[in-house]
């Protein structure tokens, strides 16, 4: 199954660079929709359905935990994946990540093929 | 402040960023200590850090040196010089400064305790003077990378009272345009 995955990141450079990780997984990437924040990101979910989320923490306006929970207590997006990605490497917030219900937490910098093998193991 | 630990933290990060997304080595130069952060050129990238020991953390290259580090991290071609540093150059400075700047804050806070970071702010100028508003010392810690400068700058001090840990607060750092 093709994915659609957006990527939320306030970094114009990292959403360039995740768009470019992930048309070199294994996996078939059909759409990649991009947020520059969490509000940007529910707009876009709204519109659009996508498989995959990757968002960053620190941003403004709403973070990537704040859009994380909010997604997690919604009905229509309780089950969408959202791996993190991010500088924040401290033991709490990886604990606050998985007791959101995130899929993933993968710490800046990272490596292609950590994105892309967190992504084979959830598809 | 221990030094030795700030400076510890900045090679370690900048190390492993610039290994991992950029694949190129720094080797670490002399670091040394300053009251005002020394840049007038060029392109610089700030953060500000806050929880119990508040600060900022800078990132300041040479206009070529950022073309190149952009281009190295978007696998774009940035030509170097000054007229070249587009708002991709800066974001990937900024990015650069993002990361390299928030490990060192994660191997802090181990001894420090959790701190906030804020989001980066980027200038890209010449002949213009920082100027600093608290009264704590830099540590200046500069990099070879493939034969130029690359500096990195911290400056913690105890808060006088105790910053809420939060996100997303502007770098409490100001410049003036000579």
């Amino acid at each position: 199954m093709p994915l659609d995955v957006l990527i939320v990141d306030d970094s114009a450079a990292i959403r360039k660079i995740l768009q470019r990780v992930l048309r070199q997984t294994d996996v078939e990437i059909r759409e990649v929709y991009e947020a520059g924040d969490g509000l940007e990101a529910l707009e876009i979910l709204k519109k659009h359905r996508v498989h995959l989320v990757l968002a960053d923490v620190n941003m403004p306006n709403m973070n990537g935990m704040q859009l994380l929970a909010h997604l997690k207590s919604t009905a229509e997006w309780q089950n969408l994946p959202v791996i993190l990605v991010t500088t924040e490497g401290s033991q709490s917030k990886v604990m606050e990540a998985a007791q959101l219900g995130a899929a993933g937490y993968i710490r800046k910098p990272f490596s292609a093929e950590q994105i892309q093998d967190k992504i084979s193991t959830l598809f | 402040m221990n030094q030795e630990l700030i400076v510890t933290a900045v090679a370690k990060a900048t190390s492993e960023v610039f290994s991992t997304m950029l694949g190129t080595e720094v080797n670490l130069g002399r670091p040394s200590t300053e009251r005002v952060p020394n840049v007038s050129d060029g392109v610089v990238a700030f953060l500000g850090l806050a929880g119990r020991w508040t600060g900022t953390g800078m990132l300041s290259c040479s206009p070529n040196l950022a073309c190149r580090l952009a281009s190295q991290l978007l696998m774009s071609e940035y030509e170097p010089g000054s007229e070249a540093v587009n708002e991709e150059v800066l974001d990937a400075v900024a990015e650069i400064a993002n990361m390299v700047i928030g490990n060192v804050k994660n191997i802090l806070e181990e001894e420090l305790g959790p701190m906030g970071m804020s989001i980066p702010t980027v200038i890209f100028g010449r002949n213009f003077t920082t100027r600093s508003v608290g009264q704590g010392e830099w540590t200046l810690i500069p990099f070879d990378c493939s034969g130029e400068r690359l500096e990195v700058r911290i400056c913690l001090a105890p808060a006088r009272e105790p910053v809420p840990v939060r996100h997303g607060f502007q770098a409490p750092e100001y410049v003036e345009l000579r």
